[in-house]
C-alpha cells in the first residue's frame, strides 16, 4: 500500500490556484492545515484571520454574500466547538458556500481532549443545510475540493494530513458509497481513517471463512439511504459500524436511524468512542484502547455471528492491504 | 433644508414606535428615543443606497434559504439594488426591528401598513428582525455577528474595487462579546477602511444600565488602540452626527459612537429608568399616564392612536 505524503498540498494549489474566487482563510495553523505553500505562492487568494474563530465564520459569511468562495483551515475542533452560533447563523441558515476544512478528525491527534473533534459530525449532522464529508485516503483528500466546492450551501469536510495511505484509485464521488468487499454474511461500514483498518480486519476474516461486504461512507450527510438499505438486504446477519468519532450522532446512529425508520430487523454493533472522551496518545494506541480498530471489528463480528474466528493480533498486524480499485468494477475482488 | 427633514424624519420615527407601543401594549419604545435621530441622518444624508426594489407591503415569510427553496428572500431589497457604487447598510441589533421599521415608513421605502403585520404569525414584519425581514441583510439577533459578516462583505468589495461602503448600525452592549473585538483587530489588520459603524452609545441593556450589568470603560480609547477611527458625538446632534459618519480613514474602519439618551423626546420614560429595554404596562392607569405624556411631548392626538 502506497503511503502519500501531505496530499493537501498540491491538491489545494492546483485547485484554488485555478479559480480566483477561492479564498484560502486561516486561523493561524496555516502550516499545520497544510497550506503554507499556497500561502507563500498565491499570497492575494490568501486572508490570515489569526486565532479568532468565530470572527472568521461570521467575515467568510461576509465573503460568501459577496461571490466569493472561502475555505476555512484550520483544526476541525476549532471550526465548529467556539464558533458554533457564528456557524449557524452567519453561514449555515443562509445557505452559504463557506467550506469548512476541517484537519486532525476524531482521535487523529494526540492533542487530547482540545484538539480531538470527537462529536463534529454528530453536532454539524443536526445543523440544516449542511453538507459533510470524510475523506478516508490520500485519493480521497487529493479529490474532494471540487465535490465539495460544487455543492450549494455549507460544506463540512474530515481532512486528512500528513502521511496518508492511498487505498482507492477513484476519485471522491459525491454520496456515493464505495463497496469494498462483497461478502454475503455481515455488512461493515466505516468512513475515515477506519476503513484502512477495516480492510486489514476484512482480508483475515475470508481467509477465515467470513464473508463481509464492506461499505466505505465519505458522504455522511446527505447519506445513501438506498444503496445502504440494498446492501444490507444483500447479506444473511447483522450490520457493523466502525467509526473515528463517538457512537452518539455519528456515522452509527445514521446507519441506526435509516434501519430503525425502515424496519429493518437485524442487529447492529456501533463501534467507535463509546460516549467518552479520549486523552493525548498516538493515534494507533488511542485506536486500539477505544476499540476503533480491525482488532475490535473483529471482537464484534465474533459477536454477531455467534462464532469464534480464532484471529490474533498477529494474524491482522500481518495482513497486508492492497490498493483498493475502481468502484465501477467489483472493487478487491 | 436637509436638517430640517432629517429632524422631520426623526421626529416620524419617535412617533411612529409610539404610537405601535400603545397599540400593541408594549415595545422597544426606548430604542426608538435613542435610535431616532442616527437612523434619521443616516438614511435622510449620509447612506448612498438605490431606491427600495422590495414591495412596499412586506411579502410573508418565503420559508428558510435552502438549495430546494428558491422562494427565500432577504430584506436587503429595501436598501436597494446591490451595485458597486452603492452602500450597503447592516442592521447588527435585530431588536431594533421595530425602531428600523418606522424609518423604513419615514423615508419612503415601506408603506405604512407594513407595521400592521409586525409580529404576526406567517408575516416576515418579524419582532426581532430577521434577515427576511424589511431593512435586514443577514441574520442578526446573535449579537456581534453583524459587524464581522460587514467587514466580510467590505473585504470582499474593496478586493473587487467597488465604491460603495458598508455602514453597520451597533448597540453598545455589543462590545461586551469578544467577537466584535476579534472583529476589529481583523480590519485593522487587514486595513479594511471601507467599513463606517454607528453605535447607539444608550449605555443601556437587557438588566438595565450597562454600568451595572459589565463597564465598558472609555470605548473611544478602546477603538483607537484597536486601530479604528473612533470618534464620540451627541447622538442628538444631526449636524454632528452628519460631520462624523462623513469621516474616512486610510488605515481602517471608522467608529461613530452617537451618545443618546434612552428617553430623548419622551421624558417621562425617565421615571421607568433604568428597566428600558422593552416597555410594557402593568395598569390601565399606567399606561394612560404614559400615553397622554408623551403624546403630549411628541404632538400625537391620543385620539388618533386608538
Amino acid at each position: 500500500m502506497e503511503i502519500a505524503i501531505k496530499p493537501y498540498v498540491k491538491s489545494f494549489i492546483d485547485f484554488a490556484s485555478q479559480r480566483p474566487e477561492v479564498l484560502c482563510l486561516s486561523a493561524d495553523l496555516t502550516s499545520s492545515c497544510e497550506v503554507d505553500k499556497f500561502r507563500d505562492q498565491y499570497p492575494d487568494q490568501f486572508v490570515s484571520c489569526g486565532m479568532a474563530e468565530q470572527n472568521m465564520l461570521s467575515f467568510a459569511g461576509g465573503l460568501a454574500m459577496e461571490g466569493y468562495r472561502p475555505f476555512l483551515h484550520t483544526f476541525a475542533v476549532f471550526l465548529y466547538r467556539r464558533p458554533l452560533d457564528q456557524l449557524i447563523n452567519s453561514v449555515a441558515y443562509s445557505n452559504r458556500k463557506v467550506r469548512l476544512m476541517g484537519f486532525l478528525p476524531g482521535i487523529t491527534t494526540p492533542g487530547g481532549i482540545t484538539h480531538q473533534a470527537i462529536e463534529d459530525v454528530a453536532i454539524l449532522r443536526a445543523i440544516p443545510n449542511m453538507t459533510i464529508l470524510e475523506t478516508g485516503d490520500a485519493t480521497e483528500v487529493e479529490t474532494v475540493l471540487p465535490v465539495a466546492d460544487a455543492v450549494d450551501g455549507p460544506v463540512y469536510v474530515r481532512v486528512l494530513r500528513g502521511q496518508v495511505p492511498r487505498l482507492f484509485s477513484t476519485p471522491f464521488e459525491f454520496n456515493k458509497l464505495r463497496c469494498l468487499s462483497e461478502g454475503k454474511d455481515l455488512l461493515v461500514v466505516t468512513s475515515g481513517i477506519c476503513t484502512e483498518e477495516a480492510l486489514r480486519a476484512t482480508a483475515v476474516l475470508k481467509e477465515k471463512g467470513v464473508g463481509i461486504r464492506h461499505l466505505h461512507a465519505s458522504t455522511l450527510k446527505p447519506f445513501n439511504k438506498e444503496a445502504l438499505l440494498e446492501h444490507i438486504s444483500e447479506v444473511d446477519g447483522g450490520v457493523i459500524t466502525l467509526e473515528n468519532h463517538s457512537i452518539v450522532g455519528g456515522l452509527g446512529s445514521i446507519v441506526s436511524e435509516i434501519m430503525a425508520e425502515e424496519g429493518v430487523g437485524k442487529k447492529l454493533i456501533r463501534l467507535g468512542l463509546k460516549d467518552t472522551f479520549a486523552h493525548g496518545a498516538s493515534k494507533g494506541y488511542l485506536m486500539e484502547k477505544y476499540g476503533l480498530d480491525a482488532k475490535a471489528l473483529v471482537a464484534a463480528v465474533e459477536t454477531l455471528s455467534g462464532q469464534k474466528t480464532g484471529i490474533t493480533a498477529d494474524d491482522l498486524a500481518e495482513a497486508r492491504i492492497d490498493d483498493v480499485h475502481s468502484a465501477a468494477k467489483a472493487e478487491a475482488l | 433644508m436637509k436638517n430640517q427633514e432629517s429632524e422631520v424624519v426623526a421626529l416620524g420615527i419617535r412617533r411612529r414606535v409610539f404610537e405601535h407601543t400603545i397599540r400593541n401594549n408594549g415595545g422597544y419604545l426606548s430604542q426608538a428615543c435613542s435610535a431616532a435621530d442616527t437612523l434619521a441622518v443616516l438614511y435622510e444624508d449620509v447612506l448612498n443606497l438605490g431606491p427600495s426594489i422590495a414591495p412596499a407591503i412586506p411579502a410573508p415569510f418565503g420559508g428558510v434559504p435552502s438549495p430546494d427553496n428558491p422562494n427565500s428572500f432577504t430584506g436587503a431589497g429595501y436598501h436597494g439594488e446591490f451595485a458597486p457604487h452603492y452602500d450597503r447598510f447592516i442592521i447588527s441589533p435585530a431588536h431594533y426591528a421595530l425602531v428600523f421599521y418606522a424609518a423604513l415608513i419615514e423615508v419612503g421605502r415601506m408603506a405604512p401598513e407594513g407595521l400592521k403585520m409586525f409580529n404576526k404569525d406567517g408575516s416576515s414584519v418579524e419582532m426581532i428582525g430577521a434577515e427576511h425581514s424589511p431593512g435586514m441583510e443577514v441574520t442578526n439577533g446573535s449579537l456581534a455577528q453583524g459587524l464581522s459578516m460587514a467587514s466580510g462583505i467590505a473585504f470582499a468589495r474593496k478586493r473587487r474595487g467597488d465604491e460603495g461602503r458598508v455602514f453597520v448600525y451597533m448597540s453598545d452592549g455589543e462590545f461586551e462579546e469578544g467577537q466584535t473585538w476579534e472583529c476589529f483587530a481583523n480590519m485593522a489588520h487587514h486595513k479594511i477602511n471601507n467599513v463606517t459603524c454607528v453605535v447607539d452609545f444608550n449605555a443601556q441593556q437587557c438588566d438595565g444600565a450597562m454600568s451595572a450589568v459589565t463597564e465598558i470603560g472609555d470605548l473611544v480609547a478602546k477603538l483607537k488602540a484597536f486601530g479604528a477611527d473612533a470618534v464620540m458625538v451627541d447622538g442628538h446632534d444631526h449636524e454632528a452626527l452628519r460631520e462624523a459618519m462623513n469621516r474616512r480613514s486610510e488605515d481602517g474602519p471608522v467608529v461613530v459612537i452617537a451618545k443618546t439618551s434612552p428617553y430623548e423626546g419622551m421624558d417621562y420614560l425617565q421615571k421607568r429608568f433604568p428597566r428600558l429595554h422593552y416597555v410594557r404596562f402593568t395598569s390601565e392607569d399606567e399606561k394612560i399616564e404614559l400615553r397622554d405624556a408623551i403624546a403630549e411631548q411628541l404632538g400625537v392626538n391620543v385620539a388618533e392612536i386608538e
